[in-house]
């Protein structure tokens, strides 16, 4: 069937966005749909819910009967680089969870460095001047100008 | 007469030196908070109160009101050069500032945003100084149902939001509903999609879901192809960084409808400036020749609705001042500080208390005057952000995220949301889902709720109350003929269509 569609992409995202209001729908009648004071907590959730379901069914038929020459095609949505931008939030997902360990000023030397080296291909000691120089900034005026409080390692910053 | 005279009273009180320094120091404050994402007034004012015990009073709220309408001024600065929102009211002027940021125009763009804040914030005092009881008495009529109409106005303006599809659009708004649903109910204290972590039994964190969706999704796209070093664009020379008259022409109506949405949602407690800037975007591009250009970076979009979050400070203080009714966070805590200081805002205050309400209204023109004179000349310095080269610019705008997010709440989880709020924001943008419906959804959900339920509750699960109170049934009136609008355009184009084909 999936084969037949023209807009695959939004084929899969409606698909998902139906499941995920089926969801919604369900867990929000689980809860209390009217309370002793009124609608209870399951109200609005139903309703979000069925909104989605009831939305998401639409795409999915505006995505099976598209011409060929109307709506959003497969080639619109360009996944070429995705690969890349995946890599960049994982390295920086990695530095959230090292901050809890080395700090936030060190995860971030390590994340520049990693977004200069790995991702843009450039060389290592000005990766590294940048990081150092952009978490020494955010350092002064955000921890000592302004007082707020970073994940700190155990050399205190 | 009466209030002219009363201005010159205020003016010989806001311009002694003492106060004239502590309102430059509110506004700079103000500014400064209003750049660095996060950083909110309401927690800079709540710092700063114990330090006030000691001053003069007038001074004292001089000073705090600084830093109230300054952050205001601020806030756009990042939702232009970075696309980063600090605060809710800002969301809308990442639509159109950051593109035309991305076009070479961010001085033009802030520009615009300083000038539009000046306008609109003197309009607000204005309104602020002439109307403020009977406006005061007018919000005062707004009950649930009424709340509950704006709300659903201000959804409305999804239709305004909306790229090629209106359905992804709702999808989106819908998305954002649930996300507002997200946590304790306020009724009934049963937590809701908690998914057992009790971080989100106080609900989804804004800061981290706008920054994650628009700061690190934009970063996430740019990502995909290497830079080659590339900066965007900026054109050299003072004049080259500011608004032409052409610019200031186009933007005649975004000044005066900014200025009045702003002042008059303002004023109405618990509405709140997001609903105003989205509320001034959208009849923006209702009213705008070139509707299909919005979202493209056009410098409408940016005055517009940073006219609206200007001119709320001066309504939000209308309520305040005159009843005694905070209308958000940060009037709530300058109610505090002016209880804390010995007075009883209410109907009383302006005749008990001429100074104090009459200084700050003379404060707030010239602390007004101080903004734009310190905003301009700033522009070519806040621009030059966008000088460095893009590979460094990215870990900068990813630092500054997690550094905002992360000081709300002193929360990892928080900046875990953050990251995860941009990759849905990546998401979106790959599969064309307006992220600003979103966010809308995200925003208003939560009041929404609470009036829909509020307004069942007294009428006993009667939904006739919704239209039986001509106030609330003239704003579902317009939020109806708003969402019927696509439908129309789309019934109008098939007919002409359909007549192209048979001729």
């Amino acid at each position: 069937m999936v084969q037949g569609i023209r807009d695959k992409t939004g084929f899969v995202a409606a698909l998902c966005l139906a499941a995920f209001g089926s969801y919604v729908t369900s867990t929000g009648s689980k809860l209390a749909y009217v309370s002793d004071v009124g609608p209870g907590p399951g109200f609005f959730p139903f309703w979000i819910g069925i909104g989605m379901l009831l939305f998401s069914c639409y795409q999915i038929i505006l995505c099976v009967l598209a011409p060929g020459d109307k709506g959003p095609s497969a080639e619109q949505t360009n996944w070429h680089g995705s690969s890349r931008a995946l890599a960049g939030w994982l390295a920086m997902a990695a530095s959230i969870f090292l901050y809890r360990w080395i700090g936030f000023a060190a995860g971030f030397v390590l994340l520049t460095c990693v977004f200069i080296v790995g991702l843009e291909r450039r060389p290592i000691l000005p990766a590294l001047a940048i990081g150092v120089a952009l978490a020494l900034t955010f350092h002064l005026l955000f921890v000592v100008a302004l007082g707020v409080s970073l994940p700190a390692g155990p050399w205190g910053f | 007469m009466d209030a002219l005279g009363n201005l010159l009273v205020g003016f010989s009180v806001a311009l002694v030196p003492i106060n004239l320094f502590w309102c430059f120091v509110g506004v700079v404050l103000g500014t400064v908070v209003g750049v660095l994402p996060g950083l909110g007034p309401a927690a800079t004012i709540a710092m700063l109160l114990p330090l006030t015990l000691k001053m003069d009073h007038t001074t004292a709220i001089i000073a705090l009101a600084g830093i109230f309408y300054g952050a205001r001024y601020g806030g756009s600065t990042t939702s232009i050069l970075l696309n980063m929102p600090g605060e809710s009211s800002s969301v809308a002027t990442c639509l159109d500032g950051y593109q035309m940021a991305r076009k070479g125009r961010a001085g033009a763009a802030l520009g615009i945003s300083a000038i539009a804040s000046f306008i609109a914030g003197t309009v607000g005092v204005l309104g602020l100084m002439l109307i403020s009881p009977p406006l005061a008495r007018f919000a005062l009529r707004f009950a649930p149902p009424e709340y509950f109409a704006l709300m659903v106005l201000g959804l409305a303006m999804v239709v305004f939001l909306a790229g090629d599809s209106m359905v992804k659009a709702l999808l989106a708004l819908l998305v954002g509903l649930w996300l507002a649903t997200i946590g304790t109910d306020l009724f009934t204290a049963e937590s809701r999609f908690t998914f057992g972590q009790a971080k989100l039994l106080g609900g989804v964190d804004f800061i981290a879901a706008t920054v994650g969706i628009f700061a690190v999704g934009e970063v996430l796209v740019n990502l995909e192809s290497r830079s080659g070093g590339e900066m965007l664009k900026l054109p050299r020379g003072f004049k080259n960084l500011l608004p032409t008259l052409q610019d200031l022409k186009d933007c005649r109506f975004a000044f005066v409808n900014g200025s009045l949405i702003g002042f008059f949602v303002g004023a109405l407690p618990g509405a709140g400036a997001t609903v105003a800037s989205f509320l001034s975007y959208g009849l923006e591009k209702a009213v705008s020749r070139h509707p299909e250009k919005f979202g493209t970076g056009v410098i409408e979009g940016v005055a517009a609705p940073e006219g609206a979050n200007n001119a709320d400070a001066g309504g939000a203080l209308v309520p305040l001042l005159t009843l005694g009714i905070p209308g958000g966070n940060t009037t709530a805590i300058l109610l505090g500080g002016l209880i804390l200081w010995g007075y009883k805002p209410g109907p009383l205050l302006i005749q008990e208390h001429p100074e104090l309400f009459w200084g700050l209204v003379a404060s707030m023109y010239v602390g007004n005057v101080m903004l734009l004179v310190l905003n301009l000349p700033l522009v070519p310095l806040f621009a030059q952000i966008l000088r460095l080269p893009t590979y460094v610019l990215h870990p900068f705008i990813i630092g500054i995220s997690v550094v905002g997010v992360y000081s709300v709440n002193n929360s990892l989880f928080d900046v875990w949301m953050m990251a995860l709020f941009g990759l849905l924001g990546y998401l979106m943008r790959k599969l064309d889902f307006p992220a600003s419906a979103l966010i809308l959804g995200l925003v208003l959900g939560d009041v929404l709720e609470r009036a829909l339920r509020q307004s069942l509750m007294m009428s006993q699960g009667d939904l006739a109350i919704l239209i039986n109170r001509p106030i609330s049934a003239t704003l579902l009136s317009i939020a109806g003929v708003l969402l019927c609008l696509p439908a129309i355009r789309w019934v109008r184009a098939w007919r002409v269509e359909a007549v192209e084909r048979e001729g």
